[in-house]
């Protein structure tokens, strides 16, 4: 009996190991940022060129940042989730307007409505590295430590929203 | 006739014209190649073990992707400040995690990753060996009586008659 098990038992692990395998996406790289502190930075604003906003301003406070831009075919897709999470109220949003035109990004928000508190513009892409970002959408949640406690790869989905990023706002604006 | 010459001769100048025009131009300008060759050496020796997170098959020395250009762009800048390589990579690894390394780091995670293979290949082996050398046990030794000896003789010898004839 043993002899036709064994076989059938190494099978079964590399099957499960081959599961496994297909159903990750190779997309989805894990941050290393993931529990650091979110990389500082100060930078234009979109609206108000002359005005720039610190990183450091938004230390107390649960906030979301979402790397977007107008050429950025998928950001489309979660938009309008954005400016409906925006009107709720629950969490505040900035936007970090990732290698884009100015104008055109300001035309952009214009037509597809504008969710972000405050919205700031990193040109040639230097804050984006530093966050890690390689494929727009990215959104990343800031707790009250400044401590990126999740990022968000490719567009925000109702799923992803309802499951793991609003419970994780409410749950990191509970604690002090 | 002479009107219709020049006429020819401008359809021609025009043509030759529009040849010269560079059709090229209208094409995204090249990213200027980094004018020092020795940063431009040290900058595709480091990035020929990155990966490119976007094309992930591609080391980022020979991507074209934007993500590519920012962060060979952002190691130019690096060498020029005269950080060594292993801070640059320590940078990029910060910031993108082991994956963008073709030669991940040897750590607990990495184990299996660095020595699974040998591992079941070692495995694999020991099973053979295993499974051979218990063959032969079960493989008894007949031993064959005098009678059965010279049956086989017999039939041995009677074979070689037939080819004989």
């Amino acid at each position: 009996m043993m002899r036709y098990l064994l076989p059938l038992f190494a099978f079964m692990v590399l099957a499960a190991f081959l599961l496994v395998g297909l159903s990750l996406n190779p997309r989805q790289v894990p941050s290393p940022l993931i529990d650091k502190p979110a990389p500082t930075f100060q930078l234009s604003q979109l609206h108000e060129p002359e005005k720039v906003m610190s990183s450091s301003e938004n230390l107390g406070k649960v906030w979301m940042l979402n790397v977007w831009a107008s050429w950025c075919v998928a950001c489309r897709d979660e938009h309008p989730l954005l400016v409906q999470l925006a009107k709720s109220g629950i969490v505040p949003i900035y936007g970090l307007n990732y290698k884009d035109e100015r104008s055109t990004a300001m035309q952009w928000l214009k037509r597809f409505g504008d969710p972000y508190t405050i919205s700031i513009v990193d040109p040639d892409g230097k804050v984006g590295i530093d966050y890690g970002v390689y494929g727009v959408p990215e959104t990343y949640v800031i707790d009250k430590q400044g401590i990126i406690r999740h990022k968000q790869i490719g567009p925000v989905t109702v799923d992803a929203l309802e499951k793991t990023i609003i419970p994780l706002i409410k749950e990191l604006q509970q604690k002090t | 006739m002479s009107h219709r010459l020049t006429d020819v001769m401008w359809l021609f100048s025009l043509i030759v014209l529009l040849l010269l025009f560079p059709i090229n131009g209208f094409a995204k300008e090249a990213v200027p190649v980094a004018e020092d060759p020795e940063i431009e050496k040290r900058m595709l020796a480091l990035t020929m073990d990155l990966r490119c997170l976007v094309c992930q098959n591609e080391p980022i020395s020979d991507s074209r992707a934007e993500f590519s250009n920012d962060i060979r762009r952002e190691i130019r800048a690096q060498i020029k400040e005269n950080k060594t390589d292993e801070e640059i990579i320590q940078f990029l690894v910060d910031r993108y995690g082991d994956f963008i390394l073709y030669n991940p780091p040897i750590k607990p995670t990495t184990l299996f990753l660095w020595f699974g293979p040998a591992a079941l290949f070692l495995i694999a082996i020991g099973a053979l060996v295993f499974y051979l050398k218990r063959r032969r046990t079960q493989i008894e030794e007949v031993v064959l009586s005098q009678e059965q000896v010279e049956q086989a003789e017999a039939l041995l010898s009677e074979e070689k008659k037939d080819k004989n004839v």
